[in-house]
């Protein structure tokens, strides 16, 4: 049985890991929510994040500062993917739904399997100062990694919204998702928008494989439960809108939060699909879609 | 006596917090040959979806020969015997020319009688009528813009419906191109068939039409005989303005 | 590629009739073990190409099908012990039956949500049965077979003719499918979605139909399965792999036609299997995962399309 204790220690549990869902969406929301990328390998890739902070780890970097080192290398591996992505199936048209889904599932084996085959299935763990402790509040004990997380997927979240709708690029980024013909005639290249973004949305990524590592242990098969999780945040919030992405993360953590300590870990991974599969056959449109 | 084939009455469509459609009425009248003109993003292709089923109208009734078809998916429509063309063409690229034609005759036509033999000669002579019947066994992947466009026809009309919807068919071809396409049309329209044409070539929706209305922003802004839409000043300003 | 129908019947009952003369002959038990996975990929592979490959939608959730397909065989065996027949019409029926109503509520929506959904229904069902004690949660279940049926000695060389007749059955709608009026409507359905709607053609209830069709033949699939390994439980039978070989097979043999599943599992289940012996399991995913980005970026109509490539350049 429950005590309102324990429920209130699961909220807020949910809340903090709501913001690093949201957190480690956001990319997603900016690759498949405004580009309309089938991107199902994102959380493949942020996966190769989390390995690769790992690596830097034990080369002595913190994983905060290995994450943001990380960005401009995946930004440039954002713009390769897109461009490769593009000249092979969006330029083609019909059939590029369906090749270009499976294209993607194949980069996710192929991330997946090389992961393996570097560092074996073990999990991987990082080391910091912060991660190991708890911060005392009342009775309860919040890990302070989930709040250093919590802290940095604020800051993204925050900054990536701030950049999407002050800078030009930005606006061009949210302009060339819904009207790309009147981008064109404004004079910019909605193919090269695209790129960037699809860019911004990859190097994103990077620091939320740091943030991935630093919550908890990663192997190489943790790409596929979140696959749930970051859909069912994207598709949830609705395609294209950042504080969307915020509001479903909460949802998606306190839900799964709660479901952890009622019914236990067993069923914690289908919370996620769960919920995707709720929310595609009741309003696929999401809370703020377009 | 003509009475109305389809009466639009207070038709609108809202995308988001963006009006595309504002309580838009018309009545077409059955063998009637229909222009609806207006710059672009007036609304005319929102309108024509709203009427073919690809979107659903958010308020107002739309009633095709007496019955209300607002809730009904775009392919009962089409058996109901409203068809349309597509302002890009959308060829079935996978099939051949002739085969194109094959699916709305099994699917709208031949509905529980499928004798194959029938459904080729029918397209081929449908192709025909239309000028492609040569190019029958070509991948239609493999088509001009002109010969696209043509086919886009030809598939609405192996639908046999009462109310063919032309959208912008003309766009960009040569002007003999236009008087081909034209002269199908009048033949169609001569068979019986009721026509609703979108066009920005004034002078082919003015040769053609007996009525002509247009939009803009969503609204009506005029209805009429050509001559009369010509020198209606709202519609100067919509085109000249816009 | 116009095939005469008598052709095909009489290839389908050469193929029945070789399988079980191997069965009396052949005396080396790993090649019908071995033989069988291959079958079994086919079927799965023609299931998948009958939604994937005529309608272009992609589904990632095979293993939920098979899973299912396996696991109500699991239920009937250890509830009434029923023969492997009834374990096969009812794992089709279940499965059909998931297509059905997976297929109502996500086909409504574009290809992408359609593929997301897929994946949830497969974690869904493993976190089900992982939970569900009857079935043996999550450390599984074993199983003893009954006596084969006569005249076969063995039980596994009857799981392979078995098998070879469900390829039969498999490829014999797929093959109706592609042929028909309602393949016809599946491509266009393909080639333009919204130009087939207005075409006349009933997008959902095609799509569904094709969902459901090939949901049933993925359960029947995964009917044998428990009888096969004796064994089962939640993890290893709800893996994505499955779901994974399905989707490649086609896409490496080609998807416009019945053949091309065919071709393209009986090539890479053999090659997986060669691959998982030989070096590693893991490797065996990669070798996936590489075939299917080549294929599908250098030869998107598959082993079938090169060759017609090939005719036409002669």
């Amino acid at each position: 049985m429950f005590s309102l204790e324990l429920l209130l220690e699961a909220i807020l549990f949910g809340v903090l890991l709501g913001c690093f869902y949201a957190a480690v969406s956001i990319g997603l929301s900016v690759a498949f929510g405004l580009l309309d990328v089938p991107h199902i390998a994102h959380p493949a890739v942020m996966v190769l994040g989390a390995y690769c902070t790992f690596v830097l780890g034990r080369l002595g970097w913190d994983p905060i500062l290995a994450g943001i080192a990380l960005m401009p290398v995946f930004f440039l591996l954002g713009m390769a993917i897109y461009r490769f992505y593009y000249e092979t199936f969006e330029k083609r048209g019909t059939d590029a739904g369906v090749r270009g889904l499976a294209f993607f599932f194949g980069l996710t084996l192929i991330i997946e399997v090389g992961l393996i085959l570097a560092f074996g299935v073990d999990q991987r763990m990082v080391e910091a100062d912060y991660i190991g402790k708890s911060l005392k509040i009342g009775d309860m004990r919040i890990p302070m990694r989930l709040l250093v997380a919590f802290g940095v997927a604020v800051t993204l979240t925050a900054a990536l919204t701030f950049y999407l709708s002050r800078t030009f690029t930005g606006r061009a980024i949210k302009a060339v998702a819904q009207d790309e013909p009147a981008l064109r005639l404004m004079g910019a290249n909605p193919v090269r928008i695209k790129q960037r973004a699809f860019g911004i949305a990859t190097g994103v990524t990077a620091l939320a494989g740091a943030m991935l590592i630093i919550v908890g242990p990663v192997d190489p098969s943790l790409d596929r439960v979140y696959i749930g999780r970051t859909f069912a945040v994207v598709v949830l919030a609705g395609l294209g809108s950042m504080t969307g992405t915020v509001a479903a993360g909460l949802i998606l953590g306190i839900s799964e939060s709660i479901v952890l300590t009622l019914f236990g870990a067993s069923w914690a991974p289908a919370v996620s699909f769960g919920l995707l599969l709720i929310v595609l056959g009741l309003r696929p449109q999401g809370l703020f879609g377009r | 006596m003509n009475e109305a084939l389809l009466r639009v009455s207070g038709v609108s469509k809202h995308f988001g917090g963006f009006t595309a459609l504002a309580d838009v009425s018309v009545e077409i009248t059955r063998g009637e040959r229909f222009g609806l003109i207006g710059p672009n993003g007036s609304g005319k292709t929102t309108l024509i979806n709203c009427i073919s089923g690809s979107l659903r109208n958010d308020g107002g009734s739309i009633v095709f020969d007496g019955e209300e078809i607002s809730g009904l998916a775009a392919y009962q429509r089409t058996r109901r015997g409203i068809a349309r063309s597509f302002q890009v063409p959308r060829p079935f690229s996978s099939m051949p020319v002739f085969e194109n034609l094959v699916v709305p005759l099994e699917y709208v036509v031949h509905r529980g009688s499928l004798h194959k033999a029938d459904t080729h000669r029918e397209a081929l002579e449908i192709l025909r009528q239309i000028g492609l019947a040569d190019k029958a066994e070509t991948p239609s992947n493999q088509l001009t813009q002109v010969e696209l466009r043509k086919l886009e026809l030809a598939r609405a009309m192996a639908a046999r419906p009462r109310l063919l919807i032309s959208d912008e068919a003309m766009a960009g071809l040569s002007s003999s191109e236009v008087d081909e396409i034209l002269k199908i049309l009048f033949q169609l329209n001569e068979a019986g068939i009721t026509i609703i044409m979108i066009e920005h070539i004034m002078h082919a929706v003015m040769r053609f039409s007996q009525r002509v209305m247009c939009l803009d922003a969503g609204k009506i802004i005029c209805e009429g005989t050509p001559a009369e839409t010509v020198a209606n000043p709202d519609v100067q300003r919509a085109y000249l303005g816009a | 590629m116009k095939r005469n129908g008598a052709g095909f019947w009489i290839g389908a009952a050469v193929a029945v009739g070789l399988a079980a003369l191997a069965a009396f002959t052949v005396k080396n038990e790993y090649v019908f073990f071995a033989g069988y996975l291959v079958l079994m990929s086919i079927v799965l592979a023609t299931a998948w190409n009958i939604l994937g490959g005529y309608a272009g939608y992609v589904n990632f959730g095979t293993p939920a099908f098979f899973g299912l397909g396996a696991y109500t065989s699991v239920v009937l065996i250890q509830s009434i012990g029923a023969p492997l027949a009834v374990q096969i019409l009812a794992a089709a029926v279940m499965s059909g039956l998931l297509g059905l109503g997976a297929g109502l509520m996500t086909l409504r929506l574009r290809g992408i949500f359609f593929a997301i959904a897929t994946v949830a229904l497969v974690v869904i069902f493993e976190t089900l049965f992982i939970n569900w004690r009857y079935t043996g949660g999550a450390t599984g279940v074993q199983l003893l077979r009954p006596p084969p049926l006569p005249p076969f000695e063995s039980y596994t060389k009857m799981l392979f003719v078995v098998m070879t007749v469900l390829v039969v059955v498999a490829v014999a709608i797929a093959r109706w499918i592609q042929t028909s009026w309602i393949g016809r409507g599946l491509r266009a359905i393909r080639d333009s979605e919204e130009a087939a709607e207005c075409s006349g053609v009933p997008t959902l209830k095609l799509k569904v139909l094709a969902c459901t069709v090939s949901g049933a033949l993925m359960g029947a699939a995964g009917a044998p399965m428990p009888m096969y390994l004796q064994f089962v439980e939640p993890a290893s039978t709800f893996n994505l792999n499955y779901g994974i070989a399905a989707l490649a097979s086609p896409m490496i043999g080609g998807t416009a036609h019945w053949l091309g599943p065919v071709i393209g599992a009986t090539l890479l289940s053999s090659l997986q299997q060669i691959v998982t012996v030989t070096i590693s399991n893991e490797m065996n995913v990669l070798v996936v995962g590489v075939l299917l980005v080549v294929f599908v970026v250098a030869a998107p109509d598959g082993i079938l399309g090169l060759f017609k490539k090939l005719k036409r350049a002669k």
